[in-house]
């Protein structure tokens, strides 16, 4: 089984385009910054992000309750998913009993994770993302490398030769603006002939029963008004309680995400348009399983704006695909073990713990210690690598003992460069000091 | 048991003891000297154009490239010359293809982020506001609010119905993070921000 360390090293091999993804990411990670300081309140609105999703993680039945009433009054028919292949069934079924053979999809992680594309494809039905990003790495057959930017590991040239090959643009057409048009003729004609929109979900009211739904490029609200069948699907921790408290979150989303004041679309769907329908499929696939556990709650706050990715120094240097999972970075690392521990018993450690994206994430998802607390758990698990446990314990035991550090610590100052070490695979170590931090610290505090 | 049940069943067994709910009302939120001002300047910055209308909104809008040179045109705010498509008469939003240019109302508009409330009741065809080329959005000056805490307090969600926050015209950086305006939506939108005295319709 290839693990996260052996992806990555395939996309560090090309050092050029791993400083050049590092730097595009670091750029949106910027902007982020600049669109931060332009909101003196912005810590305290943090923490009422915070606390609202505590709050709602609190009161979760109730609030799904109230959701759903409030939802079939609007005319809307909701359904409740417990895994995602029971999700996927429910979204085929509502398709077949309407002989939709094509369907457009506005960007949704939740089907990302649930696989929805190849599901239906495998029952006969067109399924085509809308989100530009999307759509490029649909048509390359991979799946996103970035929540937000699905796209962002690829050149312009490489889109280019993509958009020649599929939809017969000139050869060496690179211009963005250029391919983008190319992609919005292509794409009109894929909403002009959708007989259902599939749409994710960002927040769900409950006091309203509504659907709300972010984007730029405004490929979800083509998608939902011009067919007459709109799909939502959702995860069950997008709620919360009522449009006062969706200020707070609509204010850190896009600044968090890509440093915009706002989404360009910010859709509140209540209800179907007159004369069609809206389902809603609510899906918990492993989430009541985290909200059972005190230490790792607190993820399910994420309003995935990928802030935590943007800052991550790894995920900068090692690209979205090394994770193997959709939502990548610092807080895929802490989701994906829930659903399967031993398949990425890795990710807990394809990181730093820097602590950076705790710093930056919009509801103070305490990221760097779950990432800690999943080592522990998948230690104790036996699901870590020998050669890790041994390191481990080995360290364990010297930093105990001050004798057995100082030995150690002069031991490694003169063998560390001498021994064969993985991690100097893609980096070079540092200059060994010539007298330990004591010694010198011993020299100033007392000098001869 | 039913899948319903059993996720709820679940999470009631998963669900920690109650937090409160803080009350965001009490919260300092940024407010601008000049509100009109502000939100000129955040239309601009998230890729709209702003004029502040002191006459006739058809002379302003005469301004604007696009409506000049449209050929299709829907409005929902009513006197506008070019208007030539009744969406009442839309049996199917698909007709709405080839829209050139659409006007609408907005019941406000956010300083802080440049974005417009636009309300469907029921009855028109929302996909006008998406299939078009391009957008112009008519608020009034006096419903220009500081912030979105502020917003929420003075709008409410039509139910059932469709309303949206737009702020800007429809926009990608997927390529490259080359920001390209125009990516299914609106290629450009134009914000007029009319006179109190207008009595504009404020839904669609």
């Amino acid at each position: 089984m290839t693990g996260h360390a052996e992806r990555a090293k395939e996309f560090v091999a090309d050092e050029g385009r791993m400083h050049w993804h590092d730097q595009a990411v670091w750029f949106v990670r910027n902007k982020r910054d600049v669109a931060r300081s332009f909101v003196p309140e912005w810590e305290e609105l943090r923490s009422l992000g915070s606390q609202i999703k505590a709050h709602t993680l609190s009161r979760l039945p109730d609030y799904l309750e109230q959701f759903e009433k409030n939802a079939t009054a609007n005319g809307a028919r909701v359904h409740w998913a417990r895994d995602a292949d029971e999700h996927n069934e429910i979204v085929h079924g509502i398709l077949r009993e309407h002989r939709v053979t094509r369907v457009v999809k506005s960007k949704s992680m939740l089907t990302e994770e649930c696989h929805l594309n190849e599901y239906l494809e495998e029952q006969g039905i067109e399924i085509v993302d809308t989100d530009l990003g999307e759509r490029i790495v649909q048509l390359r057959r991979e799946p996103p490398s970035h929540i937000v930017m699905p796209a962002i590991h690829l050149k312009k040239e490489e889109i280019g030769d993509l958009f020649h090959d599929k939809l017969g643009t000139p050869v060496g057409l690179s211009d963005p603006k250029q391919l983008t048009e190319a992609a919005r003729v292509h794409l009109r004609e894929k909403f002009l002939g959708a007989q259902a929109g599939i749409t994710g979900v960002n927040f769900a009211l409950a006091s309203t029963g509504g659907v709300v739904v972010c984007t730029n490029e405004g490929n979800a609200d083509l998608g939902t008004s011009l067919p007459p069948l709109h799909i939502a699907c959702m995860g069950l921790e997008k709620i919360i309680p009522s449009p006062r408290e969706l200020a707070v979150f609509l204010r850190l989303l896009a600044r968090s995400a890509t440093g915009q004041p706002i989404t360009t679309y910010t859709s509140h769907f209540h209800g179907p348009r007159p004369g069609a329908e809206m389902h809603i499929v609510l899906l918990d696939h492993g989430r009541s399983r985290i909200l059972a556990r005190e230490e790792y709650r607190n993820s399910l706050k994420c309003i995935r704006c990928a802030a935590c990715m943007n800052t991550c120094p790894v995920f900068r240097r090692s690209g979205g695909h090394s994770y193997g999972v959709t939502v990548a970075g610092p807080i895929g690392s802490i989701l994906a073990p829930h659903v399967d521990a031993k398949k990425h018993a890795d990710l807990p450690f394809a990181s730093s713990l820097c602590g950076s994206c705790s710093d930056v994430c919009p509801v103070r998802i305490d990221l760097h210690h779950q990432l800690l607390a999943w080592r522990g758990e998948l230690a104790s698990r036996g699901l870590v690598p020998l050669h890790k446990r041994v390191v481990s314990r080995v360290g364990a035991w010297v930093l105990a003992r001050t004798w057995a550090y100082r030995v150690f610590g002069k031991l490694l100052r003169l063998l560390a460069p001498r021994i064969p070490n993985p991690w100097t695979r893609q980096r070079d170590l540092p200059p060994m000091p010539r007298e330990s931090f004591r010694s010198q610290w011993r020299k100033r505090v007392r000098p001869r | 048991m039913s899948g319903r049940d059993e996720v709820l069943q679940a999470l009631r067994r998963a669900t920690p003891a109650e937090v409160p709910l803080p009350d965001v009302e009490r919260l300092n939120a940024v407010r601008y000297p000049d509100v009109r001002e502000r939100f000129a300047q955040s239309v601009v910055e998230v890729g709209g154009r702003c004029i502040q209308v002191e006459g006739a909104l058809e002379d302003a809008l005469r301004t604007i490239p696009e409506y000049a040179a449209a050929r299709r045109v829907v409005s929902l705010v009513p006197g506008v010359a070019k208007a030539n498509v009744d969406l009442a008469a839309v049996a199917d939003p698909h007709e709405l293809h080839d829209v050139d240019f659409c006007v609408l109302p907005a019941e406000l508009g956010v300083a802080e982020n440049g974005a417009c409330w636009i309300v469907q009741h029921g009855v028109q065809n929302r996909a006008a506001a998406f299939l078009t080329q391009h957008l112009a959005v008519v608020v009034r000056a006096d419903a220009l609010v500081h912030n979105l805490h502020e917003a929420y307090a003075r709008i409410s969600i039509p139910r059932p119905g469709f309303s949206m926050w737009l702020s800007g015209p429809s926009k990608t950086a997927d390529i490259e993070q080359a920001l390209v305006m125009g990516a299914h939506g609106a290629r450009s939108c134009t914000v007029l921000v009319a006179a109190a005295e207008g009595g504009l319709a404020t839904t669609f």
